[in-house]
């Protein structure tokens, strides 16, 4: 997951639904993200790349959207409904994530079990 | 004063027996080559190679010898440099026969210095006075031009004379092994000079009998002018030059490890070690003998693990050597455990030498309290009921002095520095300390740091050093030289390195360009 500038990004991402909860006047999804390229790359706790200036989660309330929806803490988002996170201001993550006129946001996300699960299976299954 | 009296092998013999006194004779002849080196040094430490062993090969001839010299030899030393030991007392006056010969020596030089002075000086006069003193009726006469040229030549003799004075009539400090390489060559100049001058006069001047007195008036002038060029000459050579440091001099003490660094400039070898000096007095601190060596109970038990006997033989030098070296050998191949020991008795004398160091601090300031200072008022109001002995600084100071007495004696036992202070000298520092309203850590702190050298010294007698070096002394100082200046029982070894030249860059810093940003780390709930 570094980043190589000039070079497109791949990674292999998990699609994540996560359903608005409407508790009083806000909508929340019940997770907290930290991150930006605003921020200081290196207190990130989850990054395996210290430069890495991503958006990440860095907490998920139990229970909540997100817990269902099957988010981890750790997961670095990717996209949030089409729009890229992996060069955004953490106010600009924020507000994308925030929109009061959407119900459901479907994220793109990466980990690092994911790659770890690809590579197995490919080696597993020989080539025919 | 603790001298230690060591047992050395030739014997000092009382007076009151004749036979041993011929016993005497015929050993003093033997040893007369040996002890003429010896004898001078103010500082006399007189070491004797035992001239003969204990078993003497010649005794058994002799009929009469004594068999009582083993018990009745003692030889005074001194141990430490800066005590005077009985011998120093017993030939102060043979030194002052040496030195007065040797200290002329020393005055030659600003003797020679000070004819050429007092003659350069006189010479314009003389320039002037001559022509009027012999025809002065046949000289032109000479108005306001000359006039002028006497003030100023007036003021420049001032100016010489004044200058001189204050540069160059100071005694000197060292008496330097070669001549000072500098102030000859301006001698020399200065006579040269000089002499020629006085070989135009009488030429020119003189023979002809020269009518024109201006000439002659700007002649002394112009001698005057000279003479204050090569009054700055020397200033630039003799006290300027060598101002700007180019050199780093390491000295290190020979006995003890103690080691500084100077800085010095361009000198010859010889300046620089009489600066050295200058500065070993104030710096280096006073070499104290019994500090030094490792307990001898931890020597002595590397060697005391093995017993060799002889069998049969006698006791001869070479078999010991034989012996000791096998013990060696031997002991090296063991597994060396004093370095445990030595660790341990350290820190046993350390801790010991708190312990005591804390009674001390604790008398003193007791006793610091049982005096005060008599105010003058104090004697108006004070009661007659009970007057108040009034002591000067002296009886002050004796009167407190017993209570410490004995911790500080203690203490300076244990510091091995028993040997420095007399109790003479502890009451009259007391006395000084009282009269100058010292608290009690200002009185001791002479006691508890070892103090420069200088401080230990009576001033009034010069100090011997010999200066060892390899290349001639009047050299100037280069890179890797090494030289050592030696005295009876220490030297200093001084090393020279050039200080690194410095590149030095410059940078220039916007004092606007100074900005921060927050290192941020937020997190939030969506």
């Amino acid at each position: 997951m570094s980043f190589v500038p000039g070079q497109p990004v791949t990674a292999v991402v998990e699609r994540v639904e996560i359903q608005k909860l409407r508790q009083g006047e806000n909508l929340i999804l019940g997770f907290s993200i930290g991150g930006g390229i605003d921020q200081d790359p290196g207190q990130n706790p989850f990054s395996e790349d210290k430069s890495d200036k991503g958006i990440y989660v860095t907490r998920i309330s139990p229970k909540g959207p997100a817990d269902l929806a099957g988010l981890k803490m750790g997961d670095k988002i990717m996209q949030v409904n089409g729009w890229d996170m992996t060069m955004v201001t953490h106010d600009q993550a924020r507000k994308k994530l925030t929109k009061k006129r959407e119900d459901v946001v479907r994220l793109l996300v990466t980990r690092k079990s994911l790659e770890e699960a690809v590579k197995h299976s490919k080696c597993s299954y020989p080539k025919h | 004063m603790d001298n230690e009296s060591t047992y050395s092998g030739y014997s000092y013999k009382s007076s009151h027996s004749r036979s041993s006194r011929k016993h005497r004779e015929r050993r003093d002849r033997h040893r007369s080559k040996n002890r003429d080196g010896s004898i001078r040094g103010e500082k006399s430490v007189v070491i004797q190679a035992p001239g003969e062993s204990l078993l003497d090969a010649d005794s058994p001839r002799e009929d009469d010898r004594d068999d009582n010299w083993g018990e009745t030899t003692t030889v005074v030393t001194g141990t430490s440099v800066d005590s005077i030991s009985n011998e120093d007392l017993t030939q102060l006056s043979k030194d002052s026969d040496d030195s007065s010969a040797l200290e002329c020596r020393r005055y030659i030089s600003p003797a020679l210095g000070a004819i050429l002075g007092f003659v350069s000086l006189i010479t314009p006069l003389a320039f002037l006075a001559l022509p009027q003193l012999l025809w002065r009726d046949s000289l032109d006469p000479c108005g306001t031009p000359c006039e002028g040229l006497y003030i100023s030549l007036a003021f420049k003799l001032l100016i010489l004379l004044i200058s001189t004075w204050a540069l160059f009539l100071r005694p000197p400090r060292a008496a330097l092994p070669r001549f000072f390489v500098f102030r000859c060559l301006l001698l020399a100049l200065v006579f040269l000079f000089v002499a020629s001058y006085w070989l135009f006069y009488g030429v020119r001047v003189l023979d002809p009998r020269e009518t024109d007195y201006r000439g002659i008036v700007g002649y002394a002038a112009s001698l005057v002018d000279a003479l204050l060029f090569i009054q700055y000459l020397a200033l630039v050579l003799l006290e300027v030059r060598h101002l700007q440091p180019a050199f780093s001099l390491k000295v290190v003490r020979s006995t003890d490890g103690v080691s500084r660094f100077y800085n010095v400039g361009h000198l010859s070898i010889q300046r620089a070690a009489a600066w050295v000096l200058d500065q070993y007095y104030s710096d280096f601190p006073v070499y104290n003998p019994a500090l030094l060596n490792l307990p001898k109970s931890i020597l002595t038990k590397k060697m005391s693990a093995f017993k060799v006997y002889n069998l049969g033989e006698d006791n001869s030098t070479n078999n010991s050597t034989g012996q000791s070296r096998a013990m060696i050998a031997a002991a090296a191949r063991r597994r060396d455990n004093s370095h445990n020991e030595y660790y341990y008795e350290e820190a046993e004398v350390e801790r010991k030498v708190r312990k005591r160091k804390a009674r001390l601090v604790v008398a003193v300031e007791e006793a610091f309290t049982h005096i005060k200072r008599h105010q003058q008022e104090d004697a108006v109001t004070s009661s007659p009921k009970h007057p108040r002995e009034v002591m000067d600084p002296r009886e002050a100071a004796q009167a407190i002095f017993a209570p410490m007495a004995r911790a500080m004696q203690k203490y300076l036992r244990a510091t091995r520095q028993q040997t420095y202070h007399s109790m003479e000298s502890i009451i009259s520092h007391l006395q000084f300390c009282i009269t100058h309203n010292m608290t009690p850590k200002a009185f001791l702190e002479r006691y508890l740091v070892p103090g420069p050298t200088l401080q230990y010294l009576d001033s009034n007698r010069g100090r011997r050093w010999t200066l060892v070096s390899e290349e001639p002394v009047t050299a100037s100082l280069r890179q890797g030289h090494v030289f050592c200046l030696r005295r009876l029982d220490l030297s200093l070894i001084v090393t020279v390195t050039p200080l690194p030249f410095l590149h030095i860059a410059e940078e220039f810093i916007d004092p606007k360009s100074h900005k921060f940003v927050m290192k941020l780390q937020s997190e939030t709930s969506v």
